[in-house]
């Protein structure tokens, strides 16, 4: 008996998704009779809000506010770190030049830009694109680079026997065989823009879900607090999946190869 | 034709002071013929190929194609490596790696002409069921015929290879060693192969040269004056092919002592 249950817990992923539930109706219980505080709602309090501001627009007015800039710091972060990853990869000169400066920006937290950022282009739009391109920029850029150098010199010998030029080289060897690599970085960066978007807006914004939270913190609007908690959660999640879909379609060869698929 | 292809006093060392890997080595191919390079390992001749390709320079001495000198990979000369799951390119299906081959050919004709072309090459190795199969789900002797097609794809006169088989099994290097012999023959192919298994080169080759090591040198030719329809089970017993292969070693291991003194 205990092994069928122990061969079940092996096989599904259902058990995942029940841990979540037993969780959620720990809260309710807890919330319901153990502590009664205003900080501390029970979860049908939270997803009547929650479904309250999904309803009116609200939420969703936020959502798409925080989505926009996110994926303008993260796509020009996506364009600019490919780019000059695939060149620094390629190129030694470019990058023996480079790679000591990237190192030394590298570990800088994303967060720590955040004052020079408001003193150079203030509080606006701008000031959030550019801190979520500043920390989504090196997970792409170092990914790429390590991905081109790790092309095998016989690919390289390959390309020239078959006589291709070099932007036939880039297209036909060096892209594809970094982008495994290139996507990883991606995949890394996707989640840093979601959290330095939301940090942004917590700053300073009039909209966006770090600000809904944060305001609704500030306005003892508790149960909206944890809808923006959840939103992000939900947002966070689908991004990441999406993410994946879209992964698995431009590098099956790689899952498949390397036995992931 | 005579001294088609011709190596003359080549040598090479890996930076200023180096040890030579390679040092006067003089050599000359005919059209069609079928040459073996044997040698222990470290004797520099992967290095030897390299260079004879183009894609590798020399310290000293010249290649020479038809008189004109080898610097950079020629279009009449294909190169087809041991890391056949390296040189073959996983993401893309078996028979766009062997079009890659000629895509930027400008010579190459329509899209459809090329792909004609590409099929006709994965039926000559007898991969024609396989063009939309990914590299990755071929065996590795599989792989290698890919890599082969796309070679002959480019119409070359010459195929340089190396070591081209040592990675795959006794059987599938038997069937791809019988391929080779055949598409040599039927295409009137100039081939060049380096290997270490001195059966693999008596087997193949019309003329054997044995390589000493530290640094590389020629020391000895030897030809292969074995009929040349061949097969696995007959000429590997044949009387002349024991006392070359005896031959051969004897050169083989003498070689071998000479940078190793007991």
């Amino acid at each position: 008996m205990s092994r069928a249950i122990a061969g079940w817990l092996a096989r599904s992923r259902l058990s995942g998704f029940g841990l979540i539930l037993l969780l959620l109706c720990g809260w309710q219980l807890s919330a319901l009779y153990l502590v009664d505080s205003p900080t501390w709602p029970p979860v049908t309090r939270v997803i009547e809000a929650w479904v309250e501001h999904l309803l009116d627009g609200s939420l969703l007015q936020h959502i798409l506010a925080t989505l926009w800039r996110q994926m303008l710091g993260y796509g020009l972060a996506v364009v600019l770190g490919a780019a000059l990853g695939l060149a620094m990869g390629y190129y030694r000169a470019l990058f023996n030049l480079l790679e000591p400066l990237v190192e030394i920006l590298r570990p800088i937290p994303g967060p720590a830009y955040l004052p020079v950022l408001v003193l150079f282009v203030g509080i606006g739009n701008e000031m959030k694109v550019v801190l979520v391109l500043l920390a989504s920029l090196f997970p792409v850029l170092l990914n790429t680079y390590s991905g081109v150098r790790a092309i095998d010199r016989v690919q390289y010998d390959t390309a020239r026997t078959l006589g291709l030029t070099t932007a036939q080289t880039f297209r036909e060897l060096v892209l594809p065989a970094a982008s495994p690599q290139i996507l990883t970085g991606m995949r890394i960066s996707l989640a840093i823009s979601l959290i330095l978007a939301i940090l942004g807006e917590m700053i300073v914004s009039t909209d966006g879900l770090g600000y809904f939270t944060l305001l609704a913190q500030r306005t003892f609007k508790v149960p909206e607090m944890y809808a923006g908690i959840f939103t992000l959660a939900a947002f966070g999640y689908l991004l990441n999946r999406l993410f994946l879909l879209c992964e698995a379609r431009l590098i099956r060869w790689h899952l498949e190869s390397s036995g992931r698929v | 034709m005579s001294a088609w292809l011709e190596v003359q006093g080549l040598g090479k060392r890996f930076g200023e002071s180096g040890r030579p890997v390679l040092e006067n080595v003089s050599f000359s191919v005919d059209r069609g013929e079928f040459l073996a390079l044997i040698g222990p390992s470290g004797c520099g001749k992967s290095t030897l190929l390299h260079i004879v390709a183009g894609l590798s320079r020399s310290t000293t001495g010249t290649v020479r194609l038809n008189g004109v000198p080898v610097e950079s990979p020629r279009r009449e000369m294909m190169f087809v490596f041991q890391q056949y799951s390296k040189s073959i390119f996983p993401w893309k299906t078996v028979l766009d790696n062997v079009l890659l081959g000629i895509r930027y050919q400008p010579d190459a004709g329509s899209r459809v002409a090329m792909e004609r072309r590409a099929r006709d090459q994965l039926e000559l190795v007898g991969l024609a069921e396989f063009a939309d199969y990914r590299p990755y789900q071929l065996s590795g002797g599989m792989q290698q015929r890919v890599a082969i097609a796309r070679a002959l794809v480019r119409r070359p006169d010459i195929l340089l290879m190396d070591e081209p088989f040592s990675a795959l099994d006794a059987m599938m290097r038997a069937d791809l060693q019988d391929l080779l012999r055949r598409l040599w023959r039927e295409l009137g192919l100039t081939v060049v192969f380096v290997t270490h298994d001195l059966d693999e080169a008596l087997y193949l080759a019309q003329r054997v040269l044995v390589l000493s090591a530290g640094p590389g040198r020629i020391a000895r030719t030897v030809p292969v004056p074995l009929p040349e329809a061949r097969g696995q089970v007959e000429t590997r017993s044949d009387p002349v092919y024991l006392d070359l292969r005896s031959e051969l070693f004897r050169a083989m291991t003498g070689s071998t002592r000479e940078v190793h003194p007991a």
